[in-house]
Protein backbone atom coordinates (compact mmCIF):
# COMPACT_ATOMS: atom_id res chain seq x y z
CA UNK A 1 0.00 0.00 0.00
CA UNK A 2 1.24 3.16 -0.92
CA UNK A 3 -0.39 6.20 1.17
CA UNK A 4 0.32 9.84 0.08
CA UNK A 5 -1.10 12.95 2.12
CA UNK A 6 -0.80 16.23 1.19
CA UNK A 7 1.67 16.26 -1.87
CA UNK A 8 2.45 20.09 -2.91
CA UNK A 9 4.97 20.63 -5.93
CA UNK A 10 5.88 23.90 -7.68
CA UNK A 11 8.18 25.06 -10.22
CA UNK A 12 8.81 28.20 -9.84
CA UNK A 13 5.54 30.49 -9.57
CA UNK A 14 3.87 27.40 -11.41
CA UNK A 15 1.58 25.41 -8.76
CA UNK A 16 1.91 22.03 -9.99
CA UNK A 17 0.32 19.54 -7.22
CA UNK A 18 -1.48 20.94 -4.21
CA UNK A 19 -2.37 19.44 -1.73
CA UNK A 20 -3.35 15.58 -2.98
CA UNK A 21 -3.72 12.80 -0.67
CA UNK A 22 -4.86 9.27 -1.51
CA UNK A 23 -4.35 5.67 -0.55
CA UNK A 24 -2.97 3.32 -3.70
CA UNK A 25 -3.94 -0.21 -2.64
CA UNK A 26 -2.41 -3.86 -2.79
CA UNK A 27 -3.02 -6.25 -5.35
CA UNK A 28 -5.14 -3.34 -7.37
CA UNK A 29 -4.87 -1.54 -10.61
CA UNK A 30 -4.29 1.93 -9.20
CA UNK A 31 -5.36 4.64 -12.09
CA UNK A 32 -3.99 8.35 -12.20
CA UNK A 33 -5.88 10.02 -14.28
CA UNK A 34 -6.33 13.36 -15.87
CA UNK A 35 -6.04 15.83 -18.83
CA UNK A 36 -2.21 16.91 -20.19
CA UNK A 37 -0.92 18.86 -17.58
CA UNK A 38 -3.25 17.98 -14.55
CA UNK A 39 0.31 17.29 -12.68
CA UNK A 40 -0.55 13.05 -12.65
CA UNK A 41 3.38 12.74 -13.96
CA UNK A 42 4.92 14.69 -11.66
CA UNK A 43 2.77 12.89 -8.77
CA UNK A 44 4.06 9.46 -10.28
CA UNK A 45 7.75 10.58 -9.87
CA UNK A 46 7.23 12.53 -6.51
CA UNK A 47 6.26 9.09 -5.72
CA UNK A 48 9.52 7.36 -6.63
CA UNK A 49 11.44 9.66 -5.78
CA UNK A 50 12.61 11.26 -8.88
CA UNK A 51 10.75 14.59 -7.93
CA UNK A 52 11.21 15.87 -4.38
CA UNK A 53 7.61 17.56 -3.18
CA UNK A 54 7.68 20.64 -1.45
CA UNK A 55 5.03 19.46 1.19
CA UNK A 56 3.44 16.55 2.08
CA UNK A 57 3.99 12.82 2.86
CA UNK A 58 4.78 9.63 0.92
CA UNK A 59 4.41 6.41 2.92
CA UNK A 60 5.53 3.13 1.50
CA UNK A 61 3.81 -0.08 3.63
CA UNK A 62 4.10 2.32 7.03
CA UNK A 63 7.60 3.67 5.92
CA UNK A 64 7.78 7.36 5.40
CA UNK A 65 9.37 7.75 2.25
CA UNK A 66 9.91 11.51 2.20
CA UNK A 67 11.88 11.34 5.32
CA UNK A 68 14.30 8.65 4.18
CA UNK A 69 18.00 8.78 3.39
CA UNK A 70 19.28 8.03 -0.07
CA UNK A 71 21.13 5.28 1.10
CA UNK A 72 17.88 3.59 2.53
CA UNK A 73 15.69 5.13 -0.70
CA UNK A 74 17.75 3.02 -2.81
CA UNK A 75 17.26 -0.24 -0.70
CA UNK A 76 13.39 0.42 -1.38
CA UNK A 77 13.89 1.61 -4.65
CA UNK A 78 15.32 -1.95 -5.08
CA UNK A 79 11.65 -3.03 -4.55
CA UNK A 80 9.88 -0.80 -7.18
CA UNK A 81 9.56 -1.31 -10.85
CA UNK A 82 8.98 0.75 -13.43
CA UNK A 83 7.57 1.38 -16.87
CA UNK A 84 8.85 4.05 -18.51
CA UNK A 85 6.05 5.94 -21.28
CA UNK A 86 8.82 5.49 -23.64
CA UNK A 87 9.81 2.06 -22.25
CA UNK A 88 13.58 3.43 -21.90
CA UNK A 89 15.09 0.25 -22.47
CA UNK A 90 18.92 0.42 -22.98
CA UNK A 91 19.45 1.08 -26.72
CA UNK A 92 22.78 -0.56 -26.22
CA UNK A 93 21.65 -3.66 -24.80
CA UNK A 94 19.65 -6.71 -26.36
CA UNK A 95 16.05 -7.59 -25.00
CA UNK A 96 17.86 -9.97 -22.60
CA UNK A 97 20.46 -8.08 -21.31
CA UNK A 98 17.77 -5.01 -20.57
CA UNK A 99 16.18 -7.54 -18.67
CA UNK A 100 19.22 -9.34 -17.10
CA UNK A 101 20.74 -5.88 -16.15
CA UNK A 102 19.09 -5.79 -13.03
CA UNK A 103 19.92 -9.24 -11.62
CA UNK A 104 22.98 -8.28 -12.73
CA UNK A 105 23.66 -5.21 -10.29
CA UNK A 106 21.73 -6.85 -7.34
CA UNK A 107 20.86 -10.02 -7.67
CA UNK A 108 23.27 -12.60 -5.60
CA UNK A 109 23.06 -15.52 -8.44
CA UNK A 110 24.51 -17.65 -10.37
CA UNK A 111 24.58 -16.92 -14.37
CA UNK A 112 22.01 -19.73 -15.09
CA UNK A 113 19.66 -18.73 -12.48
CA UNK A 114 19.77 -15.30 -13.88
CA UNK A 115 19.64 -16.90 -17.39
CA UNK A 116 16.61 -19.07 -16.00
CA UNK A 117 15.04 -16.38 -14.47
CA UNK A 118 15.23 -13.65 -17.57
CA UNK A 119 13.52 -16.61 -19.57
CA UNK A 120 10.58 -16.72 -17.01
CA UNK A 121 10.02 -13.27 -17.23
CA UNK A 122 10.12 -12.72 -20.91
CA UNK A 123 7.90 -16.00 -21.12
CA UNK A 124 5.84 -14.25 -18.46
CA UNK A 125 5.28 -11.36 -20.97
CA UNK A 126 4.75 -13.68 -24.14
CA UNK A 127 8.03 -12.30 -25.45
CA UNK A 128 10.05 -15.86 -26.11
CA UNK A 129 12.66 -15.69 -29.03
CA UNK A 130 13.20 -12.45 -28.74
CA UNK A 131 16.34 -12.38 -26.22
CA UNK A 132 18.93 -11.44 -28.38
CA UNK A 133 17.13 -8.61 -30.08
CA UNK A 134 18.10 -4.78 -30.14
CA UNK A 135 15.55 -2.52 -29.05
CA UNK A 136 15.64 -0.77 -32.22
CA UNK A 137 14.49 -4.34 -33.80
CA UNK A 138 11.52 -5.12 -31.75
CA UNK A 139 7.71 -3.18 -32.00
CA UNK A 140 6.32 -0.41 -29.76
CA UNK A 141 3.89 -3.01 -27.94
CA UNK A 142 7.17 -5.50 -27.27
CA UNK A 143 9.04 -2.64 -26.17
CA UNK A 144 6.43 -2.23 -23.12
CA UNK A 145 6.66 -5.71 -22.45
CA UNK A 146 10.08 -5.82 -22.50
CA UNK A 147 9.90 -2.84 -19.64
CA UNK A 148 7.75 -4.88 -17.98
CA UNK A 149 9.98 -7.85 -17.67
CA UNK A 150 12.58 -5.86 -16.61
CA UNK A 151 9.96 -4.07 -13.84
CA UNK A 152 9.02 -7.55 -12.59
CA UNK A 153 12.31 -9.03 -12.77
CA UNK A 154 13.30 -8.57 -9.35
CA UNK A 155 9.61 -9.52 -7.95
CA UNK A 156 9.06 -5.67 -6.77
CA UNK A 157 6.21 -5.17 -4.50
CA UNK A 158 5.42 -1.89 -5.94
CA UNK A 159 4.75 -1.30 -9.64
CA UNK A 160 4.60 2.12 -11.49
CA UNK A 161 3.72 2.43 -15.40
CA UNK A 162 3.95 5.92 -17.08
CA UNK A 163 1.26 6.04 -19.59
CA UNK A 164 1.62 2.35 -20.77
CA UNK A 165 -0.48 2.77 -23.64
CA UNK A 166 1.06 5.78 -25.19
CA UNK A 167 1.53 4.93 -29.05
CA UNK A 168 -0.02 1.48 -28.89
CA UNK A 169 -2.68 0.24 -30.93
CA UNK A 170 -6.25 -0.63 -29.55
CA UNK A 171 -5.57 -4.42 -29.28
CA UNK A 172 -2.06 -4.04 -28.15
CA UNK A 173 -2.90 -1.26 -25.74
CA UNK A 174 -5.43 -4.00 -24.35
CA UNK A 175 -2.66 -6.98 -24.06
CA UNK A 176 -0.46 -4.69 -22.25
CA UNK A 177 -3.54 -3.54 -19.78
CA UNK A 178 -4.47 -7.33 -19.64
CA UNK A 179 -0.69 -8.58 -18.46
CA UNK A 180 -0.18 -5.26 -16.07
CA UNK A 181 -3.86 -6.11 -14.34
CA UNK A 182 -3.01 -10.19 -14.71
CA UNK A 183 1.02 -9.35 -12.96
CA UNK A 184 -0.80 -7.26 -10.00
CA UNK A 185 -2.90 -10.04 -9.52
CA UNK A 186 -0.26 -12.76 -9.26
CA UNK A 187 2.52 -10.94 -7.79
CA UNK A 188 -0.10 -9.20 -5.39
CA UNK A 189 1.68 -5.89 -6.06
CA UNK A 190 0.70 -2.21 -5.78
CA UNK A 191 0.08 -1.10 -9.10
CA UNK A 192 0.07 2.62 -10.02
CA UNK A 193 -0.70 3.86 -13.21
CA UNK A 194 -0.54 6.89 -15.26
CA UNK A 195 -3.32 7.07 -18.43
CA UNK A 196 -5.54 9.10 -19.96
CA UNK A 197 -6.56 5.85 -22.07
CA UNK A 198 -10.35 5.49 -21.73
CA UNK A 199 -10.10 1.76 -22.02
CA UNK A 200 -7.57 1.46 -19.64
CA UNK A 201 -10.13 3.06 -16.85
CA UNK A 202 -13.16 0.78 -17.89
CA UNK A 203 -11.08 -2.07 -17.75
CA UNK A 204 -8.95 -2.00 -15.30
CA UNK A 205 -9.32 1.03 -12.95
CA UNK A 206 -10.03 -0.91 -9.55
CA UNK A 207 -9.05 2.49 -7.94
CA UNK A 208 -9.06 5.47 -9.86
CA UNK A 209 -7.97 9.10 -8.28
CA UNK A 210 -8.52 11.78 -10.95
CA UNK A 211 -6.54 14.70 -10.81
CA UNK A 212 -7.32 18.51 -12.39
CA UNK A 213 -5.28 21.15 -12.38
CA UNK A 214 -3.24 19.58 -9.47
CA UNK A 215 -5.63 18.80 -7.44
CA UNK A 216 -7.69 16.16 -6.48
CA UNK A 217 -11.08 15.75 -8.12
CA UNK A 218 -12.63 12.55 -7.88
CA UNK A 219 -11.64 8.96 -7.16
CA UNK A 220 -13.64 5.80 -6.92
CA UNK A 221 -13.80 2.45 -9.41
CA UNK A 222 -14.62 1.87 -12.62
CA UNK A 223 -17.69 1.05 -11.65
CA UNK A 224 -18.20 4.17 -10.02
CA UNK A 225 -16.87 6.53 -12.39
CA UNK A 226 -20.22 5.76 -14.79
CA UNK A 227 -22.41 7.14 -12.49
CA UNK A 228 -19.77 10.16 -11.53
CA UNK A 229 -21.55 13.07 -11.28
CA UNK A 230 -18.60 15.33 -11.38
CA UNK A 231 -18.70 17.56 -14.52
CA UNK A 232 -15.31 17.78 -14.68
CA UNK A 233 -14.78 14.37 -14.87
CA UNK A 234 -17.51 13.81 -17.14
CA UNK A 235 -16.23 16.17 -19.57
CA UNK A 236 -12.75 14.56 -19.07
CA UNK A 237 -13.82 10.74 -19.84
CA UNK A 238 -16.58 10.80 -21.94
CA UNK A 239 -15.56 13.50 -24.10
CA UNK A 240 -17.05 12.54 -27.56
CA UNK A 241 -20.13 11.39 -28.15
CA UNK A 242 -19.29 7.89 -28.67
CA UNK A 243 -18.38 7.32 -25.46
CA UNK A 244 -20.84 9.29 -24.13
CA UNK A 245 -23.73 6.52 -26.09
CA UNK A 246 -20.62 3.70 -24.38
CA UNK A 247 -21.41 5.36 -21.02
CA UNK A 248 -25.26 5.46 -21.33
CA UNK A 249 -25.02 1.64 -22.65
CA UNK A 250 -23.13 0.71 -19.68
CA UNK A 251 -25.44 2.63 -17.54
CA UNK A 252 -28.59 0.65 -18.68
CA UNK A 253 -26.14 -2.86 -18.04
CA UNK A 254 -25.75 -1.94 -14.97
CA UNK A 255 -29.11 -1.00 -14.10
CA UNK A 256 -30.12 -4.00 -15.57
CA UNK A 257 -32.36 -2.47 -18.08
CA UNK A 258 -30.74 -4.45 -21.01
CA UNK A 259 -28.36 -7.42 -20.40
CA UNK A 260 -24.38 -7.22 -20.62
CA UNK A 261 -24.37 -10.24 -23.15
CA UNK A 262 -27.13 -8.93 -25.34
CA UNK A 263 -26.61 -9.69 -28.82
CA UNK A 264 -26.97 -6.66 -30.75
CA UNK A 265 -27.77 -8.48 -34.65
CA UNK A 266 -30.44 -10.26 -33.07
CA UNK A 267 -32.02 -7.06 -31.88
CA UNK A 268 -31.26 -5.33 -34.43
CA UNK A 269 -32.68 -8.39 -36.53
CA UNK A 270 -35.78 -8.81 -34.29
CA UNK A 271 -38.21 -6.05 -34.95
CA UNK A 272 -38.57 -4.97 -31.76
CA UNK A 273 -38.72 -1.08 -31.90
CA UNK A 274 -35.17 0.45 -30.04
CA UNK A 275 -35.80 3.55 -28.19
CA UNK B 1 20.96 30.32 -13.82
CA UNK B 2 24.34 32.33 -12.50
CA UNK B 3 27.86 30.78 -13.22
CA UNK B 4 27.57 30.02 -9.38
CA UNK B 5 24.71 28.16 -9.55
CA UNK B 6 25.84 25.74 -12.86
CA UNK B 7 29.41 26.09 -10.89
CA UNK B 8 28.05 24.35 -7.87
CA UNK B 9 26.01 21.90 -10.01
CA UNK B 10 28.61 20.43 -11.40
CA UNK B 11 30.87 20.48 -8.44
CA UNK B 12 28.04 18.41 -6.47
CA UNK B 13 27.68 16.40 -9.35
CA UNK B 14 31.25 15.63 -8.68
CA UNK B 15 30.99 14.86 -4.87
CA UNK B 16 27.42 12.45 -6.06
CA UNK B 17 29.95 10.16 -8.14
CA UNK B 18 31.72 8.98 -4.63
CA UNK B 19 29.88 6.58 -3.33
CA UNK B 20 29.89 3.03 -2.32
CA UNK B 21 29.21 1.13 -5.45
CA UNK B 22 25.68 -1.25 -5.81
CA UNK B 23 28.01 -4.01 -7.38
CA UNK B 24 31.31 -3.72 -8.02
CA UNK B 25 31.77 -6.66 -11.15
CA UNK B 26 29.00 -4.10 -13.42
CA UNK B 27 31.18 -1.05 -12.53
CA UNK B 28 34.43 -2.39 -13.31
CA UNK B 29 32.69 -3.72 -16.47
CA UNK B 30 31.09 -0.52 -17.13
CA UNK B 31 35.03 1.12 -16.99
CA UNK B 32 36.95 -1.42 -19.11
CA UNK B 33 34.00 -0.51 -21.85
CA UNK B 34 34.60 3.04 -21.16
CA UNK B 35 38.22 2.81 -21.61
CA UNK B 36 37.69 0.88 -24.79
CA UNK B 37 35.52 3.46 -26.29
CA UNK B 38 37.92 6.70 -24.96
CA UNK B 39 40.91 5.01 -25.44
CA UNK B 40 41.21 2.62 -28.54
CA UNK B 41 38.28 4.13 -30.15
CA UNK B 42 40.41 7.67 -29.98
CA UNK B 43 44.01 5.93 -31.08
CA UNK B 44 43.25 6.35 -34.72
CA UNK B 45 42.61 9.93 -34.72
CA UNK B 46 45.53 10.68 -32.23
CA UNK B 47 47.89 8.95 -33.91
CA UNK B 48 46.91 10.75 -37.48
CA UNK B 49 47.41 13.91 -36.22
CA UNK B 50 50.36 13.13 -33.89
CA UNK B 51 52.65 12.39 -36.91
CA UNK B 52 51.78 15.62 -38.92
CA UNK B 53 52.00 17.52 -36.15
CA UNK B 54 55.28 16.58 -35.44
CA UNK B 55 56.27 16.42 -39.41
CA UNK B 56 54.86 19.70 -39.52
CA UNK B 57 56.84 20.92 -37.03
CA UNK B 58 60.08 19.95 -37.81
CA UNK B 59 59.47 21.46 -41.83
CA UNK B 60 58.26 24.63 -40.27
CA UNK B 61 61.33 24.87 -38.15
CA UNK B 62 63.98 24.41 -40.53
CA UNK B 63 61.95 27.63 -42.49
CA UNK B 64 62.76 29.65 -40.09
CA UNK B 65 66.15 28.49 -38.70
CA UNK B 66 67.35 30.31 -41.84
CA UNK B 67 71.47 31.57 -40.20
CA UNK B 68 74.22 28.91 -40.64
CA UNK B 69 75.49 29.56 -36.99
CA UNK B 70 72.63 27.63 -35.87
CA UNK B 71 73.45 23.72 -35.84
CA UNK B 72 70.45 21.96 -37.70
CA UNK B 73 70.39 19.52 -34.54
CA UNK B 74 68.54 22.57 -33.02
CA UNK B 75 65.68 21.55 -35.34
CA UNK B 76 64.94 17.99 -33.38
CA UNK B 77 65.60 19.84 -30.25
CA UNK B 78 62.62 22.29 -31.34
CA UNK B 79 60.54 19.67 -32.54
CA UNK B 80 61.04 17.08 -29.17
CA UNK B 81 60.30 20.07 -27.43
CA UNK B 82 57.20 21.38 -28.87
CA UNK B 83 55.89 17.75 -29.12
CA UNK B 84 56.54 17.02 -25.68
CA UNK B 85 55.86 20.63 -23.74
CA UNK B 86 52.63 21.53 -26.12
CA UNK B 87 51.83 19.81 -28.90
CA UNK B 88 51.19 16.22 -27.44
CA UNK B 89 49.41 17.27 -24.77
CA UNK B 90 47.32 20.41 -25.49
CA UNK B 91 46.26 19.66 -29.15
CA UNK B 92 45.66 16.34 -28.82
CA UNK B 93 43.15 17.03 -26.19
CA UNK B 94 41.59 19.64 -27.98
CA UNK B 95 40.96 17.01 -30.88
CA UNK B 96 39.86 14.49 -28.21
CA UNK B 97 37.47 17.42 -26.25
CA UNK B 98 35.96 17.48 -29.57
CA UNK B 99 35.96 13.78 -30.15
CA UNK B 100 35.10 12.36 -26.46
CA UNK B 101 33.30 15.18 -25.42
CA UNK B 102 30.93 15.40 -28.05
CA UNK B 103 30.58 11.40 -27.34
CA UNK B 104 29.86 11.87 -23.87
CA UNK B 105 27.53 14.46 -24.09
CA UNK B 106 25.37 13.57 -26.30
CA UNK B 107 25.27 9.82 -24.88
CA UNK B 108 24.21 11.03 -21.65
CA UNK B 109 21.83 13.63 -23.16
CA UNK B 110 19.96 10.45 -24.73
CA UNK B 111 19.73 8.45 -21.99
CA UNK B 112 18.34 11.61 -19.77
CA UNK B 113 15.92 12.58 -22.71
CA UNK B 114 14.97 8.85 -23.09
CA UNK B 115 14.23 7.87 -19.45
CA UNK B 116 17.07 6.04 -19.30
CA UNK B 117 19.01 7.86 -16.52
CA UNK B 118 15.60 8.10 -14.52
CA UNK B 119 15.34 3.76 -15.24
CA UNK B 120 18.35 3.47 -13.66
CA UNK B 121 17.72 5.69 -10.63
CA UNK B 122 14.27 4.16 -10.31
CA UNK B 123 16.44 0.32 -9.67
CA UNK B 124 18.20 2.07 -6.57
CA UNK B 125 21.05 2.98 -8.59
CA UNK B 126 23.71 6.13 -8.19
CA UNK B 127 23.64 6.93 -12.05
CA UNK B 128 26.29 9.63 -11.17
CA UNK B 129 28.74 6.75 -9.82
CA UNK B 130 27.59 4.46 -12.63
CA UNK B 131 27.38 6.61 -15.60
CA UNK B 132 29.78 9.60 -15.18
CA UNK B 133 32.39 8.18 -12.67
CA UNK B 134 33.34 5.56 -15.07
CA UNK B 135 33.94 7.65 -18.01
CA UNK B 136 36.17 10.01 -15.88
CA UNK B 137 38.01 7.34 -14.54
CA UNK B 138 39.14 6.07 -18.17
CA UNK B 139 39.83 9.24 -19.26
CA UNK B 140 42.32 9.51 -16.61
CA UNK B 141 43.74 6.39 -17.59
CA UNK B 142 43.61 6.57 -21.15
CA UNK B 143 43.97 10.26 -22.31
CA UNK B 144 47.89 10.16 -20.51
CA UNK B 145 48.63 7.00 -22.24
CA UNK B 146 47.20 8.70 -25.82
CA UNK B 147 49.23 11.82 -24.62
CA UNK B 148 52.82 9.64 -24.05
CA UNK B 149 51.94 7.56 -27.85
CA UNK B 150 51.48 11.25 -29.65
CA UNK B 151 55.03 12.26 -28.36
CA UNK B 152 56.55 9.28 -29.36
CA UNK B 153 54.33 9.50 -32.61
CA UNK B 154 55.11 13.49 -33.01
CA UNK B 155 58.82 12.59 -32.71
CA UNK B 156 58.80 10.09 -35.16
CA UNK B 157 57.00 12.08 -37.53
CA UNK B 158 59.33 14.99 -37.33
CA UNK B 159 61.98 12.63 -38.24
CA UNK B 160 60.32 11.39 -41.34
CA UNK B 161 59.96 14.39 -42.28
CA UNK B 162 63.12 15.81 -41.85
CA UNK B 163 64.94 13.09 -43.03
CA UNK B 164 62.50 12.60 -46.26
CA UNK B 165 62.72 16.71 -46.87
CA UNK B 166 66.32 16.49 -46.94
CA UNK B 167 66.39 18.78 -43.55
CA UNK B 168 68.66 17.14 -41.72
CA UNK B 169 70.13 13.30 -41.19
CA UNK B 170 67.88 10.82 -39.48
CA UNK B 171 71.60 10.74 -37.62
CA UNK B 172 71.75 14.54 -36.72
CA UNK B 173 67.98 14.32 -35.59
CA UNK B 174 68.49 11.34 -33.16
CA UNK B 175 72.07 13.37 -31.97
CA UNK B 176 69.60 16.36 -31.44
CA UNK B 177 66.82 14.68 -29.76
CA UNK B 178 69.50 13.63 -26.77
CA UNK B 179 70.38 17.43 -26.62
CA UNK B 180 69.87 19.22 -23.52
CA UNK B 181 66.74 16.92 -22.64
CA UNK B 182 64.97 17.63 -19.27
CA UNK B 183 62.77 14.52 -17.93
CA UNK B 184 60.81 17.33 -16.08
CA UNK B 185 59.30 18.14 -19.32
CA UNK B 186 57.50 15.05 -19.81
CA UNK B 187 56.68 15.04 -16.18
CA UNK B 188 54.69 18.43 -16.93
CA UNK B 189 53.15 17.13 -19.89
CA UNK B 190 51.79 14.44 -18.09
CA UNK B 191 50.42 16.69 -15.47
CA UNK B 192 48.61 19.01 -18.13
CA UNK B 193 47.28 15.98 -19.54
CA UNK B 194 45.63 14.54 -16.52
CA UNK B 195 44.24 17.53 -15.77
CA UNK B 196 42.90 18.08 -19.47
CA UNK B 197 41.04 14.44 -18.89
CA UNK B 198 39.42 15.40 -16.08
CA UNK B 199 38.15 18.59 -17.89
CA UNK B 200 37.50 16.93 -21.60
CA UNK B 201 35.31 14.34 -19.44
CA UNK B 202 33.73 16.48 -16.36
CA UNK B 203 32.40 18.97 -18.53
CA UNK B 204 30.24 17.32 -20.92
CA UNK B 205 29.42 14.76 -18.99
CA UNK B 206 27.94 17.81 -16.65
CA UNK B 207 26.23 19.18 -19.80
CA UNK B 208 24.69 16.04 -21.41
CA UNK B 209 23.38 14.98 -17.48
CA UNK B 210 21.82 17.78 -17.19
CA UNK B 211 20.24 18.80 -20.40
CA UNK B 212 16.67 19.03 -20.35
CA UNK B 213 14.33 18.68 -24.08
CA UNK B 214 14.86 16.46 -26.72
CA UNK B 215 17.29 16.09 -29.76
CA UNK B 216 17.97 19.68 -30.27
CA UNK B 217 18.85 20.53 -26.72
CA UNK B 218 20.92 17.24 -26.76
CA UNK B 219 23.35 19.01 -29.89
CA UNK B 220 22.69 22.35 -28.38
CA UNK B 221 24.56 20.49 -25.12
CA UNK B 222 26.99 18.34 -27.10
CA UNK B 223 28.38 21.26 -29.06
CA UNK B 224 28.24 23.78 -26.05
CA UNK B 225 30.14 21.27 -23.85
CA UNK B 226 33.46 20.87 -26.76
CA UNK B 227 33.56 24.82 -26.29
CA UNK B 228 33.73 25.58 -22.60
CA UNK B 229 35.81 22.14 -22.27
CA UNK B 230 38.52 23.71 -25.09
CA UNK B 231 38.02 26.83 -23.38
CA UNK B 232 38.78 25.43 -20.19
CA UNK B 233 41.68 23.29 -21.30
CA UNK B 234 43.25 26.63 -22.66
CA UNK B 235 42.66 28.54 -19.57
CA UNK B 236 44.36 25.78 -17.45
CA UNK B 237 47.11 25.07 -19.91
CA UNK B 238 48.12 28.62 -19.10
CA UNK B 239 47.63 28.26 -15.58
CA UNK B 240 49.85 25.71 -15.63
CA UNK B 241 52.51 26.28 -17.64
CA UNK B 242 52.41 29.55 -15.49
CA UNK B 243 52.86 27.61 -12.27
CA UNK B 244 55.00 24.74 -13.39
CA UNK B 245 57.36 25.94 -15.78
CA UNK B 246 58.26 29.76 -14.55
CA UNK B 247 60.97 29.95 -11.81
Amino acid sequence: MIEFKNIKKSFGEKVVLNDVSHIMETGKCNLIIGTSGSGKTVLQKCLVGLFEPDGGEIIYDGTNFTDMDSEHRKLLRQQIGMLFQGSALFDSMTVEQNVMFPLDMFAKMSNSEKQKRVNEVLDRVNLEGANKKFPAEISGGMKKRVGIARAIVLNPKYLFCDEPNSGLDPQTSMVIDKLIHEITKEFNMTTVINTHDMNSVMEIGENILYMFEGQKEWTGNNEEIIFSKSEKLNSFIFASKFLQDAKDMRMLEAKGIIADDRDMDEMLNSGEEIK
Amino acid sequence: MTFFTYFGRYLLMIKGMFTKPENYKMYWKEFMHQCNDIGIGSLGIVSIISVFIGAVSAVQTSYQLVSPIIPPETIAQIVRDTVILEFAPTLVCIVLAGVIGSKIASELGNMRVSEQIDALEIMGINTKAYLIMPKIAAALLTIPLLVVISMVLGIWGGRLAGVASGILSADTFDRGLLLNFLPYNVTFALIKSYTFAFIISSIPAYYGYYVKGGALEIGRSSTKSVVVSCVMLLFADYVLTQVLLTH
